[in-house]
């Protein structure tokens, strides 16, 4: 039994390299069927985890509290620091609150000059959005009440004030008729999945905002509070407890609408999520027909080459070969080239999806399940009809296949 | 020559299609051929000759009758169990040469070692000296398109015998051919039943090529209608020149 499966295996090799143009057809077919389904599922992939990553770089179980519906705020009030305790103190399942001012603002350093948002916050915002720090530090709670005039950057920030390689931590630099110590340096974020710069911020002190760069807005200060909930409480309830506190305190009555309103970033994050996953189910679906498409290729081939490979069933029957021992050799010989062309395949697919995470930004995740669909798919369909023909040849009486035309 | 029985037919027939459209190619044929003999079996076409062949030859199953090879009743053989004597036993030499194409001279004298578990090297040395038996030793690198006509054939002989086989059938093997190579593969043939011992069943339409058999068996209809020994007996002379052709 071994010894015929060795000689199946010697025939099937011999076969192939005589019919290279042959073979090699085959194997394009699949290796082309294969390329694209695994490449267009793991771009997909990526995009929609790149999607994830992003949302959860504007922060932990984010929620943000605006004035006004939708972006604009509408000339709604904005938000003073009672406002701030409040939710802090009576909505259940937070796990932190911060104040938050925007300010864009021209910054100076030297001979640069550049416009950036002055954020003005606590110091639980850097937990609530997720900033690491990378050279220096945070400021403290303690600057918070003092009104220090220190500040934390971004990357691109120090990049286009201070240059390349340049430790801006001590270095000061001014805002309006404001100087600013900076004290940290924050560590990257990168780009939204909107391709906003989130490295672009100066922050500080929330207390230096209001009394040393805006003025006083008559104790609502805030265009924005940041909340984190806590790790596995539903958003969707503190959504609905923040709102409710906000009624209360907006004394806004029964019939009127919210002038204010809660973003949720994790209700975000499954929007997008979804309709990543529609794309990538769109680009699983034109893989499929490439697919079958290199099927086809596949079936062509070996239907056009059934009339001189019947004729070689034949011969090989009449000196004496048993109808097994051609099947296997067919069988040997199919699932060689499925294997080469599956192989070949998964290796191109590799090389494009490395480029394309690259073009698209997206990662490159390694899916086992859709290399296994697609080399078993290809496969199958080279194993078929490279083996069918062959079945029925065989059946034939020698003499039968040899008469073929 | 040992007067041991090589095959014995009695009543074989094999009838094509069903019911209407059925064709009754043999009808009875009794035959009875020696080992060592070489015998040519010739006829008009439709006449049954290569039906007959290819029963003998256990390429095909009959319908009727039975067929001793050696002591073996091949009717009650399965597809499985005739390779089997094919491989073992027999040797085929067709009119169209029937060589795999783009394979080289070599390896296609190598075909049948392959399925009789023959060691690579065993294979290589048993091919050459099959192809040196039909004189193409230069030419074993060659594919079948880079060979003339006579030597295809002469490399189907050398596949066909590089086996050892009792038997040697042949379809018309010279069909294809022109008559001076001809007579370079009837000599070849003529060779390996005399200094081999090899039993040549040929089937042929031509007489010339007829006359290098020692025995020559007309078919007709379906049935045997003349069996003679050939060159030595005047009876053959006669009956040569009473055939209608």
């Amino acid at each position: 039994m071994i010894a015929m499966f060795f000689n199946a295996l010697l025939i099937a090799i011999r076969e192939i390299r005589r019919n290279l143009t042959r073979s090699f057809l085959t194997v394009i077919g699949i290796v082309i069927g294969v390329a694209a389904v695994i490449t267009m599922v793991t771009l997909g992939r990526g995009a929609t985890e790149t999607v994830k990553q992003q949302i959860s770089k504007m922060g932990n179980n984010l929620l943000v509290l605006r004035p006004g519906q939708g972006w604009g705020g509408g000339g709604a009030p904005q938000f003073s620091i009672q406002d701030v305790d409040a939710v802090r103190d009576q909505v259940p399942g937070i796990a932190s609150v911060a104040p938050f001012v925007v300010n864009n603002s021209s910054v100076i350093y030297q001979d640069q000059n550049r416009t950036f948002d002055i954020q003005g916050t606590t110091p639980n915002y850097f937990a609530i959005a997720n900033w690491q720090i990378g050279t220096g530090r945070f400021f403290t709670e303690a600057e918070v009440i003092e009104s220090a005039p220190v500040c934390v950057i971004g990357e691109t920030i120090r990049k286009e004030l201070f240059g390349e390689g340049v430790d801006p931590v001590g270095c000061k630099i001014r805002v309006k008729s404001l100087t600013l110590g900076v004290i940290g340096v924050t560590r990257v974020k990168g780009q939204t999945g909107f391709g906003d710069d989130l490295d672009d911020n100066v922050i500080t002190p929330y207390t230096t905002v209001i009394h040393r760069l805006s003025g006083r807005q008559g104790g609502r200060n805030f265009n924005q509070v940041m909340i984190s909930g806590e790790q596995g409480y539903p958003t969707a309830s503190i959504v609905a407890d923040v709102a409710a506190l906000m009624r209360e305190r907006r004394k806004i009555t029964a019939n009127k609408e919210d002038d204010f309103n809660v973003f949720d970033s994790q209700q975000l994050a499954e929007v997008i999520s979804s309709s990543t996953k529609v794309m990538t189910s769109l680009l699983g679906w034109v893989a499929a027909v490439s697919l079958l498409v290199g099927g086809i290729g596949i079936m062509n081939i070996m239907l056009v080459s059934v009339t001189e490979r019947t004729r070689e069933i034949g011969i090989r029957l009449a000196i004496g070969a048993r109808a097994r021992e051609v099947l296997l050799q067919f069988l040997v010989e199919a699932v060689t080239l499925s294997c080469i062309g599956g192989v070949t395949g998964i290796a191109l697919a590799y090389g494009l999806c490395s480029l394309g995470a690259e073009k698209v930004g997206a990662p490159f995740i390694f899916d086992p399940k859709i290399n296994l669909i697609a080399f078993v798919f290809s496969a199958a369909i080279g194993i078929l009809f490279g083996f069918m023909p062959a079945r029925r040849a065989a059946s034939l009486d020698p003499i039968e296949a040899l008469r073929h035309e | 020559m040992s007067a041991e029985k090589l095959i014995q037919l009695r009543g074989l027939t094999k009838r094509y299609g069903t019911g209407d459209a059925s064709f009754l190619a043999l009808r009875g044929v009794d035959l009875d051929i020696q080992r060592g003999e070489f015998v040519a079996i010739m006829g008009p076409s439709g006449s049954g000759k290569s039906t007959l062949m290819n029963l003998l030859g256990c390429l095909d199953t009959p319908t009727a009758g039975s067929y001793q090879f050696k002591g073996i009743s091949v009717e009650d053989l399965n597809k499985d169990q005739r390779s089997l004597l094919r491989r073992h036993a027999l040797g085929f030499i067709f009119q169209g040469f029937n060589l795999l194409a783009r394979t080289s001279a070599l390896e296609n004298v190598e075909l049948p070692l392959l399925y009789r578990g023959y060691s690579r090297k065993q294979r290589h040395e048993m091919a050459r000296k099959a192809l040196a038996q039909v004189s193409l030793s230069d030419k074993e690198r060659n594919t079948p398109a880079e060979l003339s006509g006579g030597q295809q054939q002469r490399v189907a002989i050398a596949r066909a015998i590089v086996t050892r086989p009792d038997t040697l059938f042949a379809d018309e093997p010279t069909g294809n051919l022109d008559s001076k190579t001809t007579v370079e593969i009837m000599e070849l043939l003529r060779k390996l039943n005399a200094d081999h011992g090899i039993s040549i069943i040929m089937v042929t339409h031509e007489d010339e090529v007829a006359a290098c058999a020692r025995r020559i068996i007309n078919v007709r209809d379906g049935v045997i209608s003349s069996d003679r020994v050939n060159g030595h007996t005047k009876e053959t002379q006669d009956s040569r020149l009473e055939d209608p052709r």
